[in-house]
């Protein structure tokens, strides 16, 4: 699904990403960890499009298809999800309208008409309940004044609704405690089938007991220098990241 | 001929056509002469160091359009609130247009300043309120005065609600060549009152037309004003709004500025605090294209003690457009326990347009709370980018945070068809469609 070929990325004449290889298959969970400052947010933001970062080398195939050179939207079109580790505020729109206005782009870049308001009525409706989300929640500004736990349920909630290919969650932990961190996975795993898939980027180990990755990779000044299995993620919680330093040092 | 002398030269004329029954001859020949000294603000003043009317000034104008030209109301439909029942007070080129007018006497008064500066029933009235807080020394304000003749004349009686808003539209055709227009408002709310007013000013075919209006507002103790300013004109008409709010005990005046048009705009807004526990509100959307200019000159002076102001105005400007913000402050030093807020927040979206704003606060009372903050910024980035990752195209996704960023001040419209009409307005503006209302 995702096939990423010795990716290189700059921002501001600094490489952030050094030669990137990944491989995704639909159906996978792929872990990306690291230590703080080894590129795991700068790599989800090149794959989503983000313009502050120059691509430099590499190749990036989604669906068999080139994306380096389309847009944010176009790539979301075509069905990569990002979800944010900082959410952005939008005072003034709906969580709904939010939704409606997303879903409504990607059906129109499409070709397709508005979705029916009963249709998306409905999906709403189902997608909020199955992540525990009441109908007051909806009609609340998007992000303004939401908890960390409110704002990666939202993010969730948003992907739900998008029912991407490829989901890739930055940090989605980061922030929760352990009820908002177990409602996020469930949600997740709910969400997982044979023809999507998702790259979940954490610093730590604990999102991986609720949401369990297929494989796992360790990301270090800006390269893949370790992949495994999810017992590698354990390995990493036990040890720190220190032994994996020092291995790329010798 | 240039313009000040035209304007100097026609005012014999002028004097005779209005004759002996003008009850405010001493005002006028005072003002003039304010005028004749002081001539056209220059740029060499403080006050106008960012707002040049030089190029309006240039020009020549009919300074008294007469006859009224018929109007096709279904072109001009979308200038009205029509979404709701409104009174109307319309003039076309100046002239008032009965046709298009909804005015009343029942309960309340709205109707013509022509009638009260005429009719012997309101002459107390006139000599109460006529020109009693307009500044004699401002020269802009004096040539209104002068010639102050026709505009929106609007008393609520003690305890009255209007039950519905009251329009002031003033039209232009372009039918009587370039027009210079000086419409007056006289607007008193008297004793626990209430009233909700939008005044609007619109060219129908682009043509110049300088608009040179005072508005003088008269709050009573517990009056409620809900006054709302739509700016949408064309880009070959400009506009100098004079507006001065005098507010007593317990009353609450909120202006709201939605500036998304014209050539030439400036705002001078004044609220004058002559009472206790006072709520004056002054907010503002400035949504800027092409070569736009508005000006807001803002002033609250608190003159008594146990008051606030709350100003809130938000910028938007594209192309090589130019805004001002410069809000001043005063409070004197009985008017302790002042609470006086006051923020200007701008975005620039192109590198050729242009923010000057500046706060000036000049407090000689202890202990007040005083707030300030102006901001210039661009568009976050990575709010776009956001927006974008969720398959909303960059022009939309702009839309939407331009949108976020102006919103506090359309939360609180409280007419909702027009909060309705200036959310299309503003996705209108940005070129987008949002496929629901903003």
């Amino acid at each position: 699904m995702l096939t990423i070929e010795n990716l290189h990325a700059e921002v501001d004449d600094k490489g952030i990403l050094n030669g990137i290889d990944l491989d995704v298959k639909a159906g996978e969970v792929h872990a990306i960890m690291g230590p703080n400052g080894s590129g795991k947010s700068t790599l989800s933001s090149v794959i989503a499009g983000n313009e502050d970062y120059e691509v430099t080398g590499g190749n990036m195939l989604f669906g068999g298809e080139d994306i380096s050179e389309m847009s944010p939207e176009e790539r979301a079109h075509k069905g990569i999800f990002l979800s944010f580790q900082y959410p952005v505020e939008i005072p003034g729109v709906s969580v709904t309208n939010f939704i409606k206005t997303a879903i409504n782009a990607k059906r129109k870049a499409a070709g397709q008409d508005d979705m029916p308001a009963g249709e998306m009525l409905k999906k709403i409706r189902e997608k909020s309940s199955l992540l525990g989300i009441d109908s007051k929640f909806l009609s609340r500004s998007l992000n303004q004044g939401f908890s960390g736990g409110e704002k990666k349920r939202n993010e969730i909630f948003q992907m739900a609704m998008m029912e991407p290919k490829l989901a890739i969650l930055d940090e989605t932990d980061s922030g929760l405690d352990i009820d908002a961190l177990k409602i996020v996975a469930d949600g997740v795993n709910a969400l997982r089938s044979k023809d999507n898939a998702t790259i979940v980027i954490t610093h730590y180990q604990r999102l991986l007991d609720y949401i369990v990755p297929d494989f796992v990779h360790v990301l270090y000044q800006g390269k893949i220098v370790k992949s495994g299995t999810k017992e590698l993620a354990q390995e990493l919680e036990a040890k720190g990241y220190d032994w994996i330093k020092q291995e790329v040092a010798g | 001929m240039d313009l000040k002398d035209k304007l100097l030269d026609s005012y014999i004329a002028f004097e005779e056509e209005l004759g002996p029954k003008d009850s405010i001859q001493q005002l006028r020949t005072a003002a003039l002469k304010t005028f004749e000294q002081k001539g056209f603000p220059s740029k060499k003043e403080e006050a106008w160091k960012y707002t040049s009317l030089n190029s309006l000034i240039l020009n020549d104008y009919t300074l008294f359009p007469s006859s009224e030209k018929a109007v096709d109301l279904n072109e001009i439909k979308h200038v009205f609130l029509y979404e709701v029942d409104t009174y109307k007070i319309v003039f076309v080129d100046g002239v008032h247009s009965p046709f298009l007018s909804d005015t009343t006497h029942d309960g309340l008064d709205v109707c013509l300043l022509s009638a009260a500066l005429t009719k012997p029933k309101y002459s107390d009235l006139i000599n109460r309120y006529f020109g009693a807080i307009a500044t004699k020394e401002e020269s802009m304000t004096a040539l209104n005065t002068s010639y102050a003749r026709e505009g929106a004349y609007i008393y609520i009686p003690p305890s009255i609600v209007a039950e519905k808003p009251i329009e002031i539209i003033h039209l232009a055709t372009g039918d009587q060549g370039p027009v210079w227009l000086q419409p007056r408002n006289l607007i008193v709310v008297d004793t626990n009152a209430q009233v909700q007013i939008i005044e609007r000013h619109q060219s129908l075919v682009e043509h110049q037309a300088v608009t040179n209006s005072v508005t003088e507002i008269f709050a009573h103790r517990e009056a409620l004003v809900d006054y709302y300013k739509i700016q949408n004109d064309l880009d070959t008409a400009s506009l100098i709004d004079n507006t001065y709010i005098s507010q007593d005990t317990n009353s609450h005046v909120s202006v709201h500025t939605f500036s998304f048009g014209g050539k030439i705009t400036r705002n001078n807004l004044n609220y004058f605090q002559n009472g206790e526990r006072i709520n004056s509100t002054l907010k503002g959307i400035t949504l800027l294209q092409e070569k736009q200019h508005v000006d807001h000159y803002t002033l609250v002076h608190h003159a008594q003690p146990n008051c606030e102001s709350h100003q809130d105005y938000k910028g938007i400007f594209s192309d090589r457009s130019q805004g001002v913000f410069n809000g001043k402050i005063l409070v004197d030093k009985i008017a302790q326990k002042t609470n006086a807020f006051q923020q200007n927040n701008n975005i620039i979206l192109d590198d050729k347009a242009k923010v000057n704003t500046k706060p000036q606060l000049e407090i000689f009372a202890d202990d007040v709370r005083c707030s300030h903050g102006c901001t210039i910024g661009q568009l976050d980035e990575e709010a776009l980018f956001y927006l974008r990752t969720r398959g909303i195209p960059k022009k939309e996704a702009k839309a939407l945070m331009t949108y976020a960023f102006a919103n506090n001040v359309l939360e609180s419209v409280q007419i909702s068809a027009l909060k309705k009409r200036i959310n299309k307005l503003i996705a209108q503006k940005l070129g987008v469609n949002m496929g629901f209302e903003l």
